[in-house]
Order: structure tokens, then C-alpha cells, then sequence
């Protein structure tokens, strides 16, 4: 079998194992050969769900077990998918409290990569929403680990990216809302600088993202769309939405095409996006009423869109820089862009908040997100924004990474050397082992 | 007007696991019946959280044709539809050589099937509602060698629920027959299945709510495998015999 990331990019060899249960799949963690990690709905743009011998999908394990409406409570097996419980819990006034820019993601994959949403800053990442974990080792054991018990296994499992064990099943915490809808404020800021300023200015905001439109020149260069939310409460909806606010119409879906003509991105059409995408976000400026999918999950109302890249695929660079060196290294990296002439499809700028567990992405400071078509000439500019990242003290997030090398890595960020001895130690290697993990020495 | 219930059997096969989801999201409780059933609670657990329908869990083995009559009367309901997801692949080369297994499989997918749903189809009738849905398989339209006791067995429940079918015809039971070309399933695992004809459960799924809804007899559940099938039907004897399928 052969598998990739979500960028497409090289197929490498794997043995795909689908148990249908938890005592089938500890027995899978557990069987001889090494090489195994979890696989969830290969949202991961890179190799980080590839087995370097075996890849065990929790596709089958997708149970929701519990929930506590006191606390919030949901209890659920580790291959739930996001939209799933999406769908079960909005009806209800329930929405996840923490989410990714998709919603077709699992929840062991989310837990896995300590994710963080557009409202970091004020909420943190999964680290913050989850009150226990069941984890199966390379023993063939499954524990239950939680801040009061297995505790270091537990919080080096949140953002390990697989690499201590398999999340069986989990309990998180979900947040109360009063309506499926998000108020929506929209600002035009003519550059970097003012994406910062205006993030900052905006710390109360419960969600908070930026968009940069990398490719503009000349006068517009930098220039960004900052998007502010909160979800609506019932009270504050027109009347017609108010008799069902937690209905939203559903949105149409969208395919794309199996077979996508060469390549349909190029400098052309990319800047042609970028500028029909920043114009119909100006004309929307200030506030108006959008539903949770559009505000959340813009990109999945296109199903199957990482084609677009064609055959190659794509790679996804993302770093996060510290509060004190981000204008620099953020000004730095986009200048390294322009120099280069390639542009991002999609260049997205986020605030963190403070790092939450020990090897979790998010720090106090920004996060640059951007996508390049897999080719000689992007990976090579990759490798000059990897150095910028390190000089301004920044560090890479493993769920984007597909090309960066073990030096770049532990550079960047020593406590990855932490991790591959606590795996060496607590004898987790060679049993768990992704394609990442071996390109980055973990 | 509330939903029927649903009795599902084999439940924890995946294609019984997406029917239960499909009519427990329309709103109907649903009977789950399998083997080793306790270990079912999560299953149960899951469609009563997703879905607000109750989820009952039953012991039922279709082999064990004596106590057929008794499990259905058991049910806290007779239920208004019954999807029979029992089957048994076995190992084709052990079913040529080994008598015991063969009969295995023989009574797995035709004889235990056909017990159980003679009793419900007497239920049925009486009440005079219901639908049974069996789900065969396109193995049964034409023996070939690599699974002839597979394929005879499902050939023999394919004329049984044809039967059937025609029996209660105008007695208020419509029995729907669904022959599925390739699933992606725990059964066909490691199979190397051509995309193009190969459903997902959920699917198949799909396929059958809506055969119910609309009283259809016959599905393939991917269209392409009715025009497959048609062109095996043709080939003559004379050279299928020598085609290595
Ligand atoms: C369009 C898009 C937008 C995104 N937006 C964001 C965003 O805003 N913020 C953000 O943080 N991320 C974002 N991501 C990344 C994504 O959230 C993560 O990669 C997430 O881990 C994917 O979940 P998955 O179930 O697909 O996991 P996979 O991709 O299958 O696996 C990812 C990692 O999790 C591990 N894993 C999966 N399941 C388990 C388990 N049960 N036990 C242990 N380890 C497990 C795998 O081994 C692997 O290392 C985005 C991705 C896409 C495609
Ligand atoms: N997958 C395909 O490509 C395909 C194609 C055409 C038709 N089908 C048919 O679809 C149906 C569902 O199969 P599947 O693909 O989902 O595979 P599966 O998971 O192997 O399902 C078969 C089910 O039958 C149950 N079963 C076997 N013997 C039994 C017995 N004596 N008593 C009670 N239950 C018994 C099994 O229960 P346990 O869990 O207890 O073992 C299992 O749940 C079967 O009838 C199969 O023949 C499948």
C-alpha cells in the first residue's frame, strides 16, 4: 500500500492495518516489526501519518461513547471525525472548543497535533479541552493517561504527533453556543505592520485570523484581511433566524474534478486570486453574519481541493514565531518571498497565545501558514525560510512538514532531543516510528 | 408518526455498522443482533448519542436454526424491516478440499440466513407489514473458481429471497435482494479491489434505505455491476470454463 500526506507529494510504502476495535488495535501497536504509528484522516500535509513499517488507521474506531452535558463531557473513540461531532453536538448547543481549519480531521489526529484555532490566543490549543486520554503502547497495554495519572505520558502525547502511542479514545470538552452562527468583522489593512496592529488591538476577540495577499507589489505589497469572530448569541439574530438559530442551510459541496488539466496554479492565476480575494474582502468590510462552516471551514466547501496542485502535489511551510522577533522574521520572510517571486496560495497569519504542553507548536507570538506547489524552486526557497524562521527564533509545525531536514529541526527547537530520549527511555523506539520520525531523527 | 424499529443481523459487520447509522439517523431504534452481542455496547452506545433512537443488543447465532423462533419472539418488538448482513467468505481452497468447512459456508450464508428469515417473513405476514432485506452477492449470479461454495450458497439465498419475495408479494411484506459487487470491508481487506467497483459501506447502506423506501426488489448497489454482471451472463459456458476468474 502506498499512502501520502495531504500535499500528495511522493507515495512511500506502508502497511495499512484497519482494526475494528481497541483490542485489535493494541494488539496492531503491539505486533512484531516496529515501524508503526497511527493514522487518522491524513489531514497532515506531510509524511507525519505514514508508518515507517506499519500504518495503523483508526478509520473503524469511531464510536462517540458519552457525554456529559454538566461539564460538556464528550467521550469518544479516537477515529471520530470533527464534522461528525459537529453534526451530533450543534443541535444540541454544543461546538467544539478548539478547532483546525478543517473539520474532516479525527480526534486522535487533533490530540496527536495539539491543534490550535483561530481563537489561541484566548482559549489555547486541545491541550486545554481534553481531560483524559486511553493510549496503547508498543506493549500491547492501553492506559488511561491525564494530567493526574501517566501524566508525563500524557502531555508529551498532546502534539506528539503519534510518537508515544495510539489514542484509543479520548475525552475533551465542548463549548456552549447559543447559535450556528458567527459574527463576522472584516478590516482591509494596507500591510504587515497593520495585520499586527490590528490582531493586537483585538485580543478580546474570541477568533482571530489574517490573510495575506503575498503576490500583491509595489504599493500593495503585504496587504491583508484581518477576520474577527464570536459566535452569535440567539438574542442578537435577525427574526427569521432566531426561531432555529442552531439550523444553518447546508452548504452546497463542490468536487473537484479527478483529473486536474497540468497545472492550473501559476504566477497568473494565483495573483488573479489573491486580487479578486482581497477585493471581494474589502467590499465586505465590517460586520455582518456568516455560519460556522464558511467562518471556520472555507476550504472544505471544495472537496478534494488539494488536487488543484496537480500530480507533483504540494508542500505547506508553517512556523511560529515569538511575540518579541515576529515583525522581523515575519518582514523577513515575506520579503524572501517576493525576492523569489513565488508566490503562496494561501497565506494565512495567526496570533498565539502561550505554549500549552512540552512539545506542543503554539507560543506566544505568530504563526505564517503558507502553501507552495512541490517543485526544485519552492523547496529551495523553503530551505531560505527555514534559516530566516531559526535566526528569529521560531519554530516549525511537524502536521505541515514534509521536506525540512533533522538538522533544521533540532535547531530550531531542542525539545524534539527531549522527546527522542524520552522515546528511547520509556522504550517506545523502534516500536513507533512515522516516515517523519525517521527524516527528523525522533 | 414514529419510526418502525430496525432489526439488524451481523451487526458488527461494516456493512450492518453503516446500515444501523443510515435508518438510526431517519429515526428508527434499531435491534442489533450478533454474535458475542455484549461486545456491541459501544456501538449501541454511539447511535443512541448521535441519533436520540433507542438501541436494543441481541445474542443471535444463524446457525443455530432451533432458537430462531425464540430470539424473535424475545425482540422487544417485531421489528418493520430486517436487514440480514450474515455472511461467511470462508477460504475457497479449504472449502474444496475440507467438507466440514464447505458446509460451513454453505450454511452460514444460505441455510442460517433463510431460517431466520422464515420465521420473520410468518410475523410479517401475519401482521401483515414489513421488509426483509437480504444482502447476497453478485458471487451467486455465476459460479467461478475462486469461490464457487461462496457463490453457490449466496446463488442458493438469491433464488430463496426471489421466492420469498414473490410469496408476499401482495401481502403487505416486500423483500428487497441486494447484490453488492465489491465492498471495502473487513471481508475484502487486503483484496486488491478495482476503485471504480468497489462501494463503501456507506453506501451500500444508502442503497438499501432508499430500496426500502421505494419497494425495489433487485439492487446492485454501484449501477456498473448490473452491466458486468449482464456480459458474464453471456459469455458462453463453453469458454468460461477456461477463463481463469
Ligand atoms: C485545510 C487544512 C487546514 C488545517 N488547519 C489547521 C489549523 O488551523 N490548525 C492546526 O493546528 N492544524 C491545521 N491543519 C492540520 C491538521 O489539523 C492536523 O494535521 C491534524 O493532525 C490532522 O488530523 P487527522 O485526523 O487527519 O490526522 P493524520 O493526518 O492522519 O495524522 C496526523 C498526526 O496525528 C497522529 N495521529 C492521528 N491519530 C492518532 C491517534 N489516534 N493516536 C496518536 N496519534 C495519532 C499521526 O500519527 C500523525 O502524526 C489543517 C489541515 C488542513 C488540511
Ligand atoms: N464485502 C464485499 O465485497 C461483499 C460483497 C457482496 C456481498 N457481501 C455480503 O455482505 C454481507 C456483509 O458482509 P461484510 O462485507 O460487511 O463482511 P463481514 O464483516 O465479514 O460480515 C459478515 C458478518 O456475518 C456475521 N456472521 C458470520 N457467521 C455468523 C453466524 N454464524 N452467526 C451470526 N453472524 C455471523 C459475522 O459476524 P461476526 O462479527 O460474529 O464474525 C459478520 O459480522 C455478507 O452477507 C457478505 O456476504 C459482501
Amino acid at each position: 500500500m502506498k499512502l501520502t500526506g495531504w500535499g500528495r507529494r511522493t507515495p512511500r510504502a506502508t502497511d495499512l492495518l484497519m482494526p475494528r476495535g481497541p483490542e485489535a488495535l493494541a494488539a496492531a501497536v503491539a505486533s512484531d516489526g516496529g515501524g508503526a504509528i497511527a493514522r487518522g484522516n491524513g489531514r497532515a500535509y506531510g509524511d507525519s501519518a505514514i508508518g515507517a513499517q506499519r500504518t495503523i488507521s483508526t478509520r473503524h474506531l469511531d464510536r462517540m461513547l458519552a457525554f456529559d452535558p454538566a461539564r460538556g463531557q464528550l467521550v469518544a473513540e479516537a477515529g471520530v471525525l470533527l464534522c461528525d461531532i459537529i453534526d451530533a453536538f450543534l443541535p444540541r448547543g454544543w461546538f467544539p472548543a478548539v478547532t483546525p481549519g478543517t473539520k474532516f480531521v479525527t480526534l486522535g489526529g487533533m490530540l496527536a497535533a495539539d491543534v490550535h484555532g483561530k481563537n489561541h490566543h484566548r482559549n489555547g490549543g486541545m491541550r486545554h479541552v481534553v481531560d483524559w486520554i486511553d493510549l496503547a503502547g508498543p506493549d500491547g497495554v492501553i492506559r488511561r493517561c491525564g494530567p493526574d495519572r501517566n501524566s508525563e505520558l500524557f502531555e508529551w502525547t498532546i502534539g506528539g504527533m503519534g510518537l508515544t502511542g495510539v489514542i484509543v479514545r479520548a475525552a475533551i470538552r465542548l463549548r456552549r453556543v447559543e447559535s450556528g452562527w458567527i459574527r463576522q468583522t472584516t478590516r482591509a489593512v494596507p500591510d504587515l505592520a497593520g495585520a499586527m496592529a490590528a490582531f493586537e488591538a483585538a485580543a478580546h476577540a474570541p477568533y482571530s485570523v489574517a490573510w495575506i495577499d503575498c503576490l500583491a507589489r509595489g504599493q500593495a505589497a503585504g496587504r491583508a484581511l484581518v477576520m474577527l469572530g464570536e459566535h452569535a448569541p440567539a438574542a442578537s439574530l435577525p427574526p427569521e433566524l432566531r426561531a432555529a438559530p442552531l439550523a444553518v442551510p447546508a452548504r452546497r459541496q463542490r468536487k473537484v474534478p479527478p483529473f486536474v488539466p497540468g497545472r492550473i496554479l501559476n504566477g497568473r492565476t494565483l495573483r488573479l486570486f489573491n486580487a479578486l480575494y482581497h477585493a471581494s474582502g474589502r467590499a465586505r468590510q465590517g460586520t455582518r453574519l456568516v455560519d460556522w462552516d464558511g467562518f471556520f471551514y472555507p476550504l472544505d466547501a471544495m472537496l478534494g481541493w488539494n488536487r488543484i496542485y496537480g500530480r507533483r502535489g504540494f508542500v505547506q511551510f508553517q512556523c511560529a514565531l515569538p511575540l518579541t522577533q515576529a515583525q522581523g522574521g515575519l518582514r523577513a520572510l515575506l520579503d524572501a518571498l517576493a525576492a523569489a517571486g513565488s508566490g503562496s496560495f494561501l497565506a494565512v497569519l495567526k496570533r498565539l497565545g502561550p505554549q500549552s504542553g512540552p512539545i506542543s507548536f503554539p507560543l506566544e507570538g505568530y504563526t505564517l501558514a503558507l502553501d507552495f506547489p512541490a517543485s526544485a524552486r519552492t523547496l529551495a526557497l523553503m530551505e531560505r525560510l527555514d534559516r530566516i524562521t531559526i535566526e528569529h527564533g521560531g519554530r516549525f509545525y511537524l502536521a505541515k512538514d514534509a521536506r525540512m531536514s533533522s538538522r533544521t529541526l533540532h535547531r530550531s527547537d531542542p525539545r524534539f532531543a527531549t522527546l527522542a530520549a524520552l522515546r528511547v527511555a520509556e522504550g517506545l523506539q523502534p516500536g513507533l516510528a512515522s516516515a517523519q520520525s525517521e527524516r527528523l531523527d525522533l | 408518526m414514529s419510526k418502525t424499529p430496525v432489526l439488524i443481523l451481523g451487526a458488527r459487520s461494516d456493512i450492518a455498522r453503516a446500515c444501523a447509522r443510515h435508518f438510526a439517523a431517519r429515526g428508527h431504534p434499531i435491534q442489533l443482533a450478533a454474535r458475542r452481542s455484549a461486545a456491541l455496547g459501544p456501538d449501541r452506545d454511539d447511535l443512541e448519542l448521535r441519533h436520540g433512537v433507542e438501541v436494543s443488543l441481541h445474542e443471535f447465532d444463524v446457525l443455530d436454526l432451533p432458537a430462531h423462533a425464540g430470539f424473535v419472539d424475545a425482540l422487544p418488538a417485531l421489528p418493520g424491516t430486517v436487514i440480514c448482513a450474515v455472511g461467511l467468505m470462508g477460504d475457497q481452497a479449504r472449502s474444496a478440499a475440507d467438507p466440514v468447512a464447505a458446509a460451513q459456508v454453505m450454511r452460514s450464508n444460505f441455510e442460517g440466513p433463510a431460517s431466520i428469515l422464515s420465521v420473520l417473513a410468518e410475523r410479517f405476514e401475519a401482521r401483515g407489514s414489513g421488509v426483509i432485506v437480504g444482502i447476497s452477492s453478485v458471487a451467486g449470479l455465476r459460479g467461478r473458481a475462486s469461490n464457487y461454495v461462496y457463490g453457490a450458497s449466496k446463488a442458493g439465498f438469491t433464488a430463496f429471497l426471489s421466492g420469498l419475495r414473490n410469496r408476499l408479494a401482495g401481502r403487505g411484506v416486500h423483500v428487497v435482494t441486494v447484490l453488492p459487487g465489491f465492498v471495502a470491508t473487513r471481508m475484502t481487506e487486503g483484496m486488491d479491489l478495482p476503485p471504480k467497483l468497489t462501494a463503501q459501506p456507506e453506501e451500500v447502506a444508502a442503497a438499501i434505505w432508499r430500496a426500502a423506501e421505494r419497494r425495489r426488489d433487485v439492487i446492485y448497489v454501484r449501477p456498473v455491476w448490473r452491466a458486468v454482471m449482464g456480459i458474464i451472463g453471456l459469455v458462453p459456458e463453453r469458454l468460461f470454463k477456461r477463463m481463469s476468474l
